[in-house]
């Protein structure tokens, strides 16, 4: 276990880095991350039904300028291998009731970290102003190189804890008997998907003549959920 | 607090447009992606954009470490906000101002003008276009079957040829247009762009997001749909209720929290 921990903290701590700092691909997405996860713990299937849950939920949280928001990069790794783990040794359902919403706190402390990250930064900047007004080019590229790095090592950090925290509970937890947890993934799944419906009337209803589009695009889903649910 | 730049003449002759070498274009480039590496509350991404324009300060009369070159790089080192993809503009207008021998005065003016622009332009038909539409229409592929492995190629190739043309051509777009960058944001994609990303990411989510429950759901008859069902149904209701003062995810956080110890409890 020891030696997985060790990996997820370092997928985690380069996922991380993607959110802010290098190279924003976004491959901390939670449906990119988790499903790495997933896939370092031998189960990528895993991994991509809660990295489809976490996206639902990102949809919410988008990264603008200085605002705080959840940090995805190293948490959804984090929670992906977590439900690899727990559907593993038990209950599918049990493993992804409890990782989802551990990815999801996983991320808000993610977020306070980045505050922090920024925090440090400005004193580490603060503290060169003098040399920056100068036009020292060593300055410039060590501000940049101590950024990265302080991220990378915060991510990498989160990521461990987590990884140290949710592998031995999710293998204890997926095995509890559950009667309810049939019930588990429906409940996600709704509530996913009202928060991802909500974020997207928030994120595009300004624009004229979106709701036309929405609404033509929920009339071929449904007409997509009913003829594949008959097929 | 803002970096004093070290003065220079305002009268300094404009000198005719410089070379772009590749090599200084690729390094550039390159820098682009880690603009934000610094990020913090005290100058945002100027330290970001003095490190970006940098290796083009090196064509300055002078060289590396030469008084121009050094005083350039101290304008660009100030406070700067922009979106870190639209960042590319400025990089690539700001090397040109400076290797033209623009006045200091009129960059650091230019430079301020910029911000408020590359900031929205690049909010709106990024974080509220590109990002959640690639983002519905990877869900919309999962809710059609799709493999992990095509689900995580589909989003990032999506994603990143926009992302990666939008810093490239940017930084272009920066370069040949100098300080008349701003005609620049005219361009339709930057105008229009945002509108219709809007819209294909409205259609996409109305068709995804059923689909991906669908699929996660996994039929097993009518109680689960029904749980479905219900719990959409308070799961919107909360959204309402709480609208402006709980975000939905965190509700669901606790929610599912919640659901895990009870369904613990229920069996002991």
């Amino acid at each position: 276990m020891i030696v997985d921990v060790l990996v997820l903290g370092m997928l985690g701590a380069v996922l991380g880095l993607d959110v802010v700092s290098f190279p924003q691909a976004q491959i901390s997405r939670p449906i990119v991350s988790a499903t790495l996860g997933g896939a370092f713990m031998g189960d990528a299937v895993t991994g991509l039904l809660c990295g489809v849950l976490l996206e639902l939920f990102a949809h919410e949280t988008l990264p603008f300028g200085a605002s705080r928001y959840p940090e995805w990069g190293s948490s959804s790794p984090i929670a992906g291998a977590a439900a690899a783990a727990g559907a593993a040794t038990g209950s599918l359902q049990m493993a992804l009731l409890f990782a989802v919403p551990f990815g999801l706190l996983t991320a808000s402390l993610g977020g306070w970290s980045m505050v922090q990250l920024r925090q440090l930064n400005a004193r580490l900047a603060r503290r060169r102003l003098d040399a920056l007004a100068r036009g020292s080019a060593q300055t410039v590229t060590g501000l940049q190189v101590a950024g990265a790095t302080a991220d990378l090592i915060r991510s990498g950090l989160i990521a461990l804890v987590a990884a140290t925290a949710a592998l031995p509970t999710v293998r204890w937890i997926a095995v509890q008997p559950a009667p309810l947890a049939v019930y588990a993934i429906p409940m996600l799944a709704a509530l996913g998907g009202a928060v991802a419906g909500g974020a997207a009337w928030k994120m595009f209803h300004s624009t004229a003549g979106t709701r036309w589009f929405g609404l033509a695009g929920l009339a071929v889903g449904t007409l997509l959920v009913v003829w594949m649910s008959r097929a | 607090m803002s970096v004093a730049p070290t003065p220079t003449p305002q009268t300094s002759p404009v000198l005719p447009a410089p070379e772009f070498p590749l090599w200084t274009r690729a390094v550039i480039a390159s820098r682009l992606f880690a603009v934000q590496a610094s990020w913090n509350y005290e100058i945002l991404i100027g330290n970001g954009i003095g490190f970006c324009v940098e290796p083009a300060l090196r064509l300055l009369p002078g060289g590396e470490g030469g008084e121009a070159y050094r005083a350039a790089l101290a304008r660009q080192s100030q406070y700067f906000n922009a979106h870190p993809y639209l960042s590319s503009f400025a990089v690539g207008a700001l090397a040109r101002a400076e290797l033209e021998g623009q006045p200091a005065a009129r960059i650091e003016r230019f430079r301020t003008a910029l911000c408020g622009p590359l900031g929205s332009v690049g909010d709106r038909l990024v974080w509220v276009g590109l990002l959640p539409t690639c983002s519905f229409a990877v869900l919309l592929l999962f809710g059609l079957g799709a493999s992990p492995l095509v689900c995580v190629l589909a989003f990032l190739l999506m994603y990143n040829v926009g992302h990666v043309a939008l810093r490239l051509w940017g930084l272009q777009m920066g370069w040949e247009k100098g300080l008349a960058v701003a005609t620049a944001l005219g361009h339709p994609i930057l105008r229009t762009g945002p509108v219709w990303m809007a819209r294909a990411g409205t259609f996409l989510a109305g068709a995804a997001v059923p689909l991906a429950v669908m699929r996660l759901v996994d039929g097993g008859g009518l109680a689960r749909v029904g749980i479905t069902l219900v719990t959409a149904a308070a799961g919107a209701g909360a959204l309402v209720l709480f609208h402006g003062r709980v975000e939905g995810w965190r509700l669901a956080l606790l929610a599912g929290f919640a659901a895990l110890v009870l369904f613990l409890l229920r069996h002991a």
